[in-house]
């Protein structure tokens, strides 16, 4: 159903009282970039999942994007897409990556975002998912193949459970459309680096300043960007651009590589403490929200 | 009943159906696409230029053709083929082709990306493409490349990049996938060819467009021929283009009944037909969905995974539904049904020896069920059946079962 019309977006939707919220605001005033962390729900075990989340947030992740798996993920090149097949082979479905946010919701306060293509939370039914997405503790969702136009019914479903609903803004998107996400977008703004899908890339993309700097002018939510960030040198030149660097693919390979639960935990723990390295001291870094 | 033809709103909705479900990165081409189709459908000159293809290079019109030993044999209604097979390159698909080639050249996008199952759409593409001068790259599943390998060799000799595609159940839906991959990666200089009925709007009221051409003919030739409509429309429903193509000029007269034909392949239970309609009454996991773009009927299974499937055809074996016949099926316009592989099989042998016409499996469907009905018409009684496209391409499968 086509929405209304868009309201402005210039009120103050940082001011998020959820866990996201506090975290950007945390890493605001320390003047940090955070770091978000992709990871497969299920892959290669919804048990395995449960460490490794630990793992990452305990090695300096500021955000957990938990992926949901799909028969169909058009959005992921094959690193994600592989990872979703595993997931789904062992018998990962929406309703167990959202108990999963309840153990993990028991032993970390890291925000939590469910990140899913549309159709097994619409399979589930708008309402049954947000609550009990929320009751589980996690903090908000993002859905690949959601767009605003198409999103009032889910809008209102997983607000009123208090979850932000996180859209995604594209190179591509004109600044009509931007200006649209924004105002539906909560939490964060995720901006796509590249047009094309997930995976690993040699080198961040040149459209991503521009989009960076559109996005600006329609909100002041915090910017994450992803699609193609994997080295600590793509996120050690965010922090002038950004508010956050997604990373997945790279960290969803560690797990591909390793051949154990404990030993994937590691290399994710691993991976995730350099880019946080790199995030904290990056040649990006911007001034402390006390600096000045 | 009526129905409103007016559909889809400007939301790219029919009914409930339809819409835009994608990744925000297309949005931009779903818009661009739009608005260059708006501009074209009112351009003299596009029209004139999309009319001289079809008429000079694809052969249109077709016939409208009575079978007088069918209709004997069935001892029922009289039988009317609409003869798409008898287009360049051998089926319906090449009116879409030429309409989107021309978008495509329009919009200034010089290469074009296509899935294709039974490779008709595939050849069409690749077709229009060297005609038009643009490149084009074709997603296949490997199943259907083994099943439809004289297509690969079409396409790859028409300068076609054929690209194979592993995933999934490696047919249509995954070629389907692999092809917006490409797209959302080259989405400036690329379009997307879709070949039938679905995906995010605009493709299916497009793509609709530019098959309703078999109908409006079909319509002027029975009137020409029989004075009077048709009472039963058969088609073949695998995306559901040359249905809905075959449909849209009748949509209005209530008297003329619809019917559209699904794979019902090799069972009933989920992942071994692909009868998304046919199956809607909870029978087999078919319910409405998200896949590909579109709110549709779509086989899957109770968390929300996309279903496998399973046809001898591999034109008709994908799990979801174009949008609009969805909304056709909930308002009772149109009835759909569902025919076994054997069965479609044994239709393309009869079709073949009363009449000296070799179907292309999926049409065989339609003529499937059109044998099992047509005994039970009246003799006075008019049948339309749409043959979507020729049956050269399925030699190696008739052969398997002779």
């Amino acid at each position: 159903m086509p929405e209304a019309a868009t309201p402005p977006s210039t009120s103050r939707p940082s001011e998020s009282s959820g866990r996201i919220g506090l975290r950007f605001r945390e890493l605001a005033e320390a003047g940090e970039l955070g770091l978000v962390a992709y990871l497969m729900a299920g892959d290669p075990s919804i048990e395995a999942s449960e460490k490794i989340v630990i793992a990452a947030a305990q090695a300096g992740a500021d955000l957990i994007e938990l992926g949901v798996p799909f028969s169909d993920p058009v959005a992921d090149g094959p690193t994600i897409q592989r990872a979703s097949e595993r997931a789904l082979r062992s018998q990962t479905t929406l309703a167990r990556v959202i108990e999963l946010v309840g153990r993990l919701r028991a032993r970390t306060d890291v925000p939590l975002v469910l990140f899913s293509y549309f159709n097994p939370i619409l399979q589930m039914g708008l309402g049954s998912f947000a609550r009990a997405a929320a009751a589980a503790g996690a903090d908000g969702v993002l859905v690949t193949d959601l767009i605003p136009e198409e999103a009032a019914e889910y809008r209102a479903a997983i607000g009123a459970r208090g979850l932000d609903t996180i859209f995604l803004a594209a190179p591509t998107s004109t600044d009509e459309r931007l200006k649209k996400i924004a105002a539906s977008t909560s939490g964060f703004l995720y901006l796509i680096s590249r047009t094309g899908v997930t995976g690993v890339r040699d080198k961040l993309s040149e459209d991503l300043p521009a989009l960076a700097r559109r996005a600006r002018q329609f909100t002041r939510l915090p910017l994450a960007v992803g699609f193609g960030i994997s080295e600590p040198a793509h996120v050690s030149i965010l922090g002038g651009i950004a508010d956050a660097a997604v990373v997945g693919s790279a960290l969803v390979a560690e797990i591909e590589r390793a051949h154990t639960p404990a030993q994937a935990a590691a290399a994710v723990a691993e991976r995730v403490a350099v880019l946080k390295r790199a995030a904290r001291e990056g040649i990006g870094r911007k001034p402390a929200a006390g600096d000045d | 009943m009526s129905y409103a033809v007016e559909v889809p709103r400007e939301s790219g909705r029919y009914g409930p159906y339809g819409g835009r479900y994608v990744p925000e990165t297309l949005m931009a081409p779903l818009e661009e696409l739009e608005h260059a189709y708006e501009q074209a459908r009112t351009d003299h000159l596009f029209q004139a230029e999309l009319d001289m293809l079809l008429r000079d290079f694809a052969g249109r019109p077709t016939p409208l053709q009575f079978a007088p030993r069918l209709t004997d044999y069935l001892g029922g209604a009289r039988i009317y083929l609409k003869r798409e097979d008898l287009l360049h390159t051998g089926a319906h698909k090449i009116n879409n082709c030429l309409g989107q080639g021309l978008l495509a050249r329009r919009m200034g996008k010089n290469r074009v990306i296509a899935e294709t199952g039974a490779g008709q759409h595939g050849v069409a593409t690749a077709t229009v493409a060297a005609r038009l001068g643009l490149t084009a790259t074709v997603y296949m599943g490997t199943e259907d490349m083994e099943r439809q390998r004289l297509n690969v060799f079409r396409m790859r000799l028409l300068g076609a990049e054929v690209i194979a595609v592993e995933a999934g159940s490696r047919t249509l839906k995954d070629a389907i996938n692999e092809a917006m991959r490409d797209w959302v990666t080259n989405v400036r200089t690329s379009h997307y060819l879709l070949g039938s009925v679905l995906g995010a709007h605009p493709y299916p009221m497009i793509v609709r467009d530019f098959q309703k051409i078999i109908g409006e003919e079909a319509r002027k030739q029975i009137e020409q021929i029989e004075r009077r409509l048709p009472n039963y429309l058969f088609a073949c429903v695998g995306g559901g283009s040359n249905s809905i193509g075959l449909f849209h000029a009748f949509l209005e007269e209530p008297k003329v009944k619809m019917i559209g034909v699904e794979a019902g392949g090799r069972g009933g239970s989920l992942g071994e037909h692909a009868a998304r309609l046919a199956a809607r009454r909870g029978l087999t996991g078919s319910r409405p969905g998200v896949l590909q773009g579109t709110y549709t009927y779509v086989l899957q299974t109770a968390d929300g995974q996309i279903a496998t499937t399973h046809s001898v055809s591999a034109g008709l074996d994908y799990p979801a539904v174009g949008p609009e016949h969805a909304w056709l099926a909930d308002q009772g316009r149109a009835e759909y049904t569902a025919v076994a592989d054997g069965e479609a099989i044994e239709a393309a042998r009869m079709l073949a020896r009363t009449e000296g016409i070799i179907p292309a499996l999926e049409s065989a469907h339609a003529v499937a069920e059109l044998i099992r009905r047509a005994p039970q018409m009246r003799k006075d009684e008019i049948v339309i059946l749409n043959l979507s496209g020729r049956g050269d391409k399925d030699m190696e499968t008739l052969s398997r079962y002779a």
